[in-house]
């Protein structure tokens, strides 16, 4: 697990940035568009930090995926609203447009694709925010051919950006139904990854601690070397 | 600047928990940037090489042959969960370090785990009975996502300065930064300045 010099990231300090947009996609999910001061190039795969604070000091700061790809003007954020999440649910619930948050980055620079590398990603549930900024950056590179995507997620309702995934993915895998292009109801196996090893250089997985630590395991066992894969865990907090 | 609308849950204020952070409770979250990797103790060995007098490594049986001690205490990630009053078992790098003699000039310590993951600390920040070599949790076999078998344990500072599958600790004459670090991550990492990022 070597860095690549050129991924080192910028983080900077904190930065002001003003909602753009706000739309809700499902009944558990809150997708922000937002404009950032001096806002830094990410690399897809990398996160922003959002930092709240109440009126007497408090803060809380969590880590949300980038959705967009670099070439879009606006950082697009996909946010899962979790049960007395306090961050998540005050972005699902409350946030307007037109309101300033506090936000860092883009940090991280181990789970990023470079765009040029022929990756295979695997994301479960909102772990596939990442991907969809990979999907979007090698549209616009006008090189689809790099990546390979694997979705996974329990209903296509339930799939973070449904539509634009099971377009650009190769594999969708849903756990509670059969998938639109007929792979039958069942969780993400090593059997689904093995066809899509070969020729791809990095391996990429994302999703909740569970579905990571699973995925990453399958896809070794898929055959992809261990030290080519990259992991990124959305814990409880971020 | 004050977030619009928020307020935030009830605040507990635990002395015990650095600003930013809160209390996971039982819970115990694993992030980890690799796939979590298989250790065969018959064949691994903890080192401790680099800037010492005498090069050192012991089997798994040996190290535990040396003063065991159970450690209490509070560990803090960066990602802002802290668990409380939770406990380890190891060995101090004391013990360690003792053994290989650390040259006057070693200044840092680079740990690395078995996957290449490696991590940067001042040598002061390892010693005076302030980082482990542990390899039980609440009294039961570290767990493998954990950091099993063997992990550096260094509370006071944020947790992915306690290298998980720990393998390697190497003496420095001058910092150098580990896997985290050199994205962008604090040389230091103390909890209770926030030292998150670079230039925190
Ligand atoms: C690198 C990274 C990228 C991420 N990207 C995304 C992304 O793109 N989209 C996304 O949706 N998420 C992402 N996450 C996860 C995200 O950072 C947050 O963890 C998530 O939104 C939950 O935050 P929250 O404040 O809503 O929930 P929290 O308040 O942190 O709570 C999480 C859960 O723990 C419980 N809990 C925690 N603290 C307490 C407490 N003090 N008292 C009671 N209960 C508590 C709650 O019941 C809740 O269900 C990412 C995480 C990381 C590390």
């Amino acid at each position: 697990m070597t860095p690549t010099p050129g991924s080192v990231a910028p983080t900077g300090g904190w930065r002001s940035a003003r909602v753009a947009a706000v739309d809700r996609p499902g009944p558990a999910a809150v997708r922000l568009r937002l404009d950032v001061a001096d806002r830094v190039s990410h690399l897809p795969g990398q996160h922003y930090v959002v930092r709240l604070t109440a009126p007497d000091g408090y803060t809380a700061s969590r880590s949300y995926s980038v959705a967009s790809a670099p070439g879009d003007p606006l950082v697009e954020l996909y946010v899962e609203r979790l049960v007395d999440g306090e961050v998540s649910g005050y972005l699902a619930d409350v946030l307007e447009p037109g309101d300033e948050l506090e936000v860092r980055g883009p940090v991280g620079g181990w789970f990023v694709w470079d765009g040029t590398t022929p990756a295979l990603a695997v994301g479960g549930g909102s772990g596939v925010v990442p991907l969809v900024s990979m999907l979007r950056h090698a549209r616009d590179t006008g090189r689809p051919e790099l990546l390979c995507l694997v979705g996974a997620a329990r209903t296509a309702a339930s799939l973070p950006y449904a539509e634009e995934m099971l377009d650009g993915c190769t594999l969708v895998a849903l756990s509670q139904e059969d998938s639109p292009a007929g792979r039958p109801a069942g969780r993400l196996r090593a059997a689904d990854l093995a066809p899509l090893v070969d020729g791809r250089d990095a391996g990429f997985v994302c999703g909740s601690a569970g579905f990571a630590e699973t995925a990453s395991q399958a896809l070794v066992a898929a055959g992809m070397p261990a030290d080519r894969v990259r992991v990124e865990r959305f814990g409880p907090s971020g | 600047m004050t977030t619009r609308g928020f307020t935030g849950r009830p605040r507990r204020s635990d002395p015990r928990l650095p600003p930013g952070q809160y209390d996971v409770g039982d819970d115990w979250p694993v992030l980890t940037a690799e796939v979590t990797p298989g250790v065969d103790l018959a064949t691994w060995r903890l080192v401790v090489d680099g800037a010492v007098g005498q090069p050192s490594s012991w089997s798994w049986d040996e190290l535990h042959a040396l003063p065991v001690e159970r450690v209490d205490t509070d560990i803090h990630c960066v990602t802002t969960w802290s668990k409380l009053g939770t406990s380890f078992t190891g060995v101090r790098v004391d013990h360690l370090l003792a053994a290989a003699g650390p040259l006057p000039a070693a200044t840092h310590v680079l740990a690395r785990s078995v996957t290449g993951y490696t991590t940067n600390l001042p040598l002061a920040d390892v010693t005076g009975g302030r980082a482990w070599a542990v390899w039980e949790h609440e009294g039961r076999p570290l767990p493998v996502p954990h950091g099993g078998p063997v992990r550096l344990l260094v509370p006071h500072l944020y947790f992915w300065k306690s290298a998980k599958w720990l393998e390697r600790l190497t003496l420095l004459t001058a910092d150098e930064p580990g896997f985290w670090e050199r994205y962008g991550y604090h040389d230091r990492g103390d909890p209770w300045q926030q030292q998150r990022y670079q230039g925190d």
